[in-house]
């Protein structure tokens, strides 16, 4: 499959102390390792098993995926902007590669 | 294993459905904007038509369903025609030519242009769809192979020029060439009863729409919003899929993707969907 791509939509600025709504979204297949190839043979799982939100070095939210997570996982939460900032986004897969997305915030 | 066997009883209740205890349910009264643009998901129907308005299969989904296909964002057909783009402009074949050399920014070249296939091709002296232009293009233009049929590439690239069309009423010229006959001969097979389970197109998205076959609400088998991002799938479907899967559940033989067969039927389904905006990759269960 082709190198996972992610997409991240939050705005550009922000009122000091804001709620904001994040959405994120990538591609992935997330192979649960149930299936089967056309020979019989199971087909290794490969997902996405982590996901993780920075802002500024500070834990926003986090969550384990498991198998059963259709591809493309999307995600969808709330986060309040003390400062301008940047969030950091980070995919764990499970042959080890880190996908990271940062995008940049400023509060007025 | 219980739950091989609730899968294997609900392919068997396709089949039931259709003859024991149909339930009504009317498509919602709704409307579709995406990222704020509207949708023509309900048209007059074309002189000629079995019914007298034509309705999306927008309106026949859940809420949830419909919800993600009215933000772009959160289609993930958006992921492949996204992917596209770059194929667009990345060279391919012994021309060394990319899309983007002849034809430029594809939001430009392309807009509406999705929305009026299939067209009379007269090298071919056939109608052809979105996917054997690529391969035209690709074959003609930039010495490369065709795709594969229902390729990655290809379901991505049909998927990208028909998104330039989003929102743009969808018709079919059939004043050009011989393709008034390709509709006639597209309208005997939709009518025509085939496989074991002895079914037309028309038995289930004419007949019977609107009704509840087990937990999947029956549409008009509108193809407006092909290729489309079928949840069941986790993928972009192709039409010619589609409408290969349809058959398969009669418990047919289908006729190969791209057969005569089966672009006589695009030409006549497209038809029957006239004035309906595309919704490219529409989001279906």
């Amino acid at each position: 499959m082709s190198t996972p791509k992610p997409r991240v939509k939050l705005p550009k600025s922000a009122a000091k102390d804001e709620i904001i709504t994040i959405k994120t979204l990538i591609s992935h297949d997330m192979e649960s390792g149930q299936r089967k190839d056309k020979d019989g043979n199971a087909i290794p799982r490969k997902i996405l098993n982590t996901f993780t939100c920075e802002f500024n070095g500070q834990a926003v939210f986090s969550c384990n995926m498991e198998p059963a997570i259709s591809a493309n996982p999307y995600f969808e939460f709330n986060a309040r902007v003390p400062e301008s900032g940047t969030f950091k986004f980070s995919w764990v897969d499970d042959d080890g590669t880190v996908i990271t997305h940062e995008q940049d915030i400023e509060v007025k | 294993m219980k739950t091989r066997l609730t899968i294997i009883s609900l392919a068997g209740g396709i089949a039931l459905g259709c003859f024991a205890g149909l339930a009504h349910a009317d498509p919602v009264d709704d409307t579709l904007e995406i990222d704020g643009q509207p949708m023509i998901t309900r048209a007059p129907a074309p002189e000629g038509h079995p019914f007298d308005e034509v309705l999306s299969g927008w309106l026949f989904r859940e809420a949830e369903t419909r919800a993600v296909e009215a933000d772009s964002f959160q289609n993930p057909g958006m992921l492949e025609v996204e992917r596209a783009a770059e194929i667009w402009s990345t060279p391919e074949g012994t021309a060394g030519k990319s899309c983007e050399t002849c034809h430029g920014d594809v939001s430009e070249s392309m807009k509406g242009v999705g929305a009026h296939y299939p067209k009379w091709d007269k090298d071919a002296n056939r109608p052809i769809n979105i996917e054997l232009q690529i391969d035209k293009c690709r074959t003609e233009q930039m010495g490369a192979e065709p795709y594969k049929f229902d390729a990655k590439d290809q379901k991505a690239m049909t998927a990208l020029i028909k998104n330039q069309s989003l929102g743009e009423p969808m018709s079919v010229d059939l004043s050009q060439g011989d393709m008034q006959s390709w509709w006639d001969r597209g309208k005997d097979t939709y009518y025509t009863r085939t496989g074991q389970l002895n079914l037309s197109c028309s038995n289930c998205h004419e007949d019977s729409m609107g009704n509840m076959i087990r937990a999947d609400h029956l549409s008009q088998g509108q193809v407006n919003g092909f290729p489309t991002y079928r949840l069941k799938q986790s993928a972009l479907v192709s039409l010619h899929n589609r409408f290969r899967g349809c058959i398969r559940d009669t418990r047919a033989e289908f006729p190969k993707a791209f057969s005569d067969e089966l672009m006589a039927l695009e030409v006549y389904v497209t038809w029957r969907g006239t004035g309906l905006s595309v919704e490219t990759p529409a989001v279906r269960q």
